[in-house]
């Protein structure tokens, strides 16, 4: 914060650039850490090794190799888990979106459209599953599904998809009534015509920002699946997990549940401020949850 | 009873009546027959096909369905396979826990989300400010699980002056509170921060300012006051939350509530008390609902002439 006060003397919207550049940076090195660091690591994350057990961090193992952020109880590379529960964390948060935000800008732009009944319907059932707290849905649908990477989508995307409805859905209103939509019905534009071309380009914004907003959310739902183990299967490095495997190793291998939610936090929290950048930026009246 | 309240009731209704629904159809289409869970696979199938019978899971799904729903008006679960008593006393006897870790974490975020609300919003753009807004930020979005274990790595292993977790001594409730509290509390001091922010720009209190009013009577009673309608709203949306994270919040600190018996249920396979327990966090969900919309009219007289 200290080099903001610098920056806003040079540009005049200095500080919510940097509230965009510096945790779009973080995103970044996640991103490019979840996709190359295993391979340019090298370790294999559930290789176990017996001889070098709860070491802490920045400790040389047995076969020369230095572990950065120490071992877990049977003997697997804290690092390497970290690089691969990343890979898990972003496919989960990314899939889950893009189906969620799917889900919902269909949902939504038939509410907002078509108004009527199939508005009463599909609000109303919104409504409801606002009235039921989400980790609880996700809790009862992932204890059905049973544990595995598609179900948590599933999961999640199911808990998701209304935020993405109702910023869609109003957002539809809001546009429907303009007089370039009335100029293009005028010359004989089809429904789909106007919904494609007039509609949705009016939902790219505000639905980058939910979903921006949403992204974190989703991540920690996804750790607090693993963590309750209802995520997903325990044999996959996921941050959650690694998290819940460490909770009896409190009083001798603190890091084994320190790290990994150190960099869930500072992923979301990153994200969170991104997500009310763009908010702050592009929509201050978006009604986002 | 105003009309909006009618509605409201109606609907939540519907809520309670969706969410019964949601968990009759999970509990039933989740994999493992409970009657075989019961017996053992040692079991024959005609004592398994008898107990089976005497549930009632021989009949038709919506006849399963019809039942179930008649038996849950009296609360009415059937028995616990897990505990030996009934689904509805396991609920009775982990959920005054769960209200109590809720009331105490409700209050602590209130108490002290309120007044730094405030103080962020008179040193705007301060170094306290700046720092309030990002800590708020991520307490808002941290993990809750995972502070939770980081405070009692803290407080119960490395300083050892607070439990790790059960609910046997009276301290044992501050770790659990704090966890829960702490994202509740971020979006409070949020809320209060802007609220006030918009507050302060009102004309009214400008003819505060201007009858003579002091600074903390005017800020206090006329901007406070205007504030909260909408920090009510959405803490009542947040309350919401706040039932959910207990979920996850006992499984952490073994707190022997609603959240933990669910998810131990689930884990055991336990359906009639994964259902009551479901139900229960739903009504109770529904009911501070019903109370954050009442207590709209009292805050906003618009709202009761309006109706």
């Amino acid at each position: 914060m200290a080099d903001a006060s610098i920056v806003t003397q040079v540009t005049r919207r200095g500080r919510s650039d940097l509230g965009i550049w510096i945790p779009l940076i973080i995103c970044a090195v996640y991103v490019l850490a979840a996709v190359f660091g295993p391979v340019l690591l090298g370790f294999d994350p559930v290789a176990t090794s017996p001889r070098n057990r709860l070491l802490p961090p920045m400790s040389v193992l047995s076969d020369g190799s230095l572990a950065l952020l120490g071992t877990d109880s049977v003997g697997r590379d804290l690092f390497a888990q970290l690089l691969a529960g990343a890979r898990i964390s972003l496919v989960v948060g990314a899939t889950t979106l893009l189906l969620a935000s799917v889900i919902g800008l269909v949902l939504g732009t038939i509410a907002g459209y078509a108004g009527g009944w199939a508005d009463a319907l599909i609000m109303r059932i919104a409504d409801i599953q606002l009235g039921f707290p989400s980790i609880l849905l996700a809790v009862l649908v992932a204890a059905v599904l049973g544990p595995s990477l598609t179900n948590v989508v599933l999961v999640l995307a199911v808990t998701r998809w209304v935020v993405f409805a109702r910023v869609a859905r109003a957002q539809t209103l809001a546009v429907k009534s303009r007089t370039f939509v009335d100029a293009s019905r005028t010359l004989g534009a089809s429904n789909l015509h106007i919904i494609v071309n007039c509609i949705l380009p009016a939902l790219v914004a505000p639905v980058l920002v939910v979903a921006t907003v949403q992204f974190g959310l989703v991540i920690v739902a996804e750790a607090s699946l693993s963590f309750l183990g209802l995520g997903l299967p325990v044999g996959i490095p996921t941050w959650g997990g690694t998290i819940s495997a460490g909770r009896n190793y409190l009083g001798n291998a603190w890091w084994i549940s320190t790290m990994p939610g150190l960099a869930l936090s500072l992923l979301v929290v990153s994200v969170g401020v991104l997500g009310d950048t763009l908010r702050d930026r592009f929509d201050p009246n978006l009604a986002t949850r | 009873m105003p009309v909006f309240l009618l509605g409201r009731l109606a609907s939540s209704l519907l809520v309670v009546f969706g969410a019964a629904t949601i968990v009759f159809l999970a509990m039933r289409s989740v994999p493992g027959d409970p009657a075989v869970v019961m017996l053992g696979v040692s079991a024959t199938p005609e004592q398994i096909a008898a107990l089976r019978a005497s549930w009632g899971l021989d009949a038709p799904l919506f006849v399963q369905y019809f039942n179930y729903l008649v038996r849950m008006a009296s609360f009415d679960f059937g028995q616990s396979l897990r505990l030996g008593i009934s689904a509805g006393q396991a609920v009775a006897q982990n959920l005054p826990n769960t209200v109590y870790l809720a009331v105490v974490a409700f209050v602590m975020a209130v108490s002290v989300g309120l007044p730094l609300g405030v103080y962020s919003a008179l040193r705007r753009g301060r170094a306290a400010d700046r720092l309030v807004s990002l800590l708020s930020l991520a307490g808002q979005s941290l993990p809750s699980f995972w502070v939770g274990i980081m405070l009692v790595l803290v407080f119960s292993r490395a300083l050892h002056i607070l439990p790790s977790g059960g609910a046997e001594s009276p301290q044992a409730v501050l770790l659990p509170a704090i966890t829960l509290a702490l994202p509740l509390l971020s979006v409070i001091v949020r809320l209060v921060r802007s609220g006030l922010l918009e507050a302060m720009g009102e004309p009214y209190m400008q003819t505060a300012r201007a009858k003579g009013l002091g600074e903390p009577r005017v800020i206090g009673v006329h901007g406070v006051r205007n504030m909260l309608i909408p920090v009510v709203t959405v803490v009542g949306l947040e309350l919401g939350t706040l039932l959910g994270g207990a979920v996850i919040v006992e499984t952490v600190f073994a707190w022997p509530g609603l959240g933990r018996l669910l998810i131990d249920s689930i884990a055991a396979r336990d359906y009639a008390v994964v259902q009551a327990s479901v139900v229960m966090l739903v009504v109770f969900f529904v009911a501070i609902n019903i109370v954050v919309d009442m207590l709209y009219g009292v805050l906003d007289p618009r709202v009761r002439v309006n109706g």
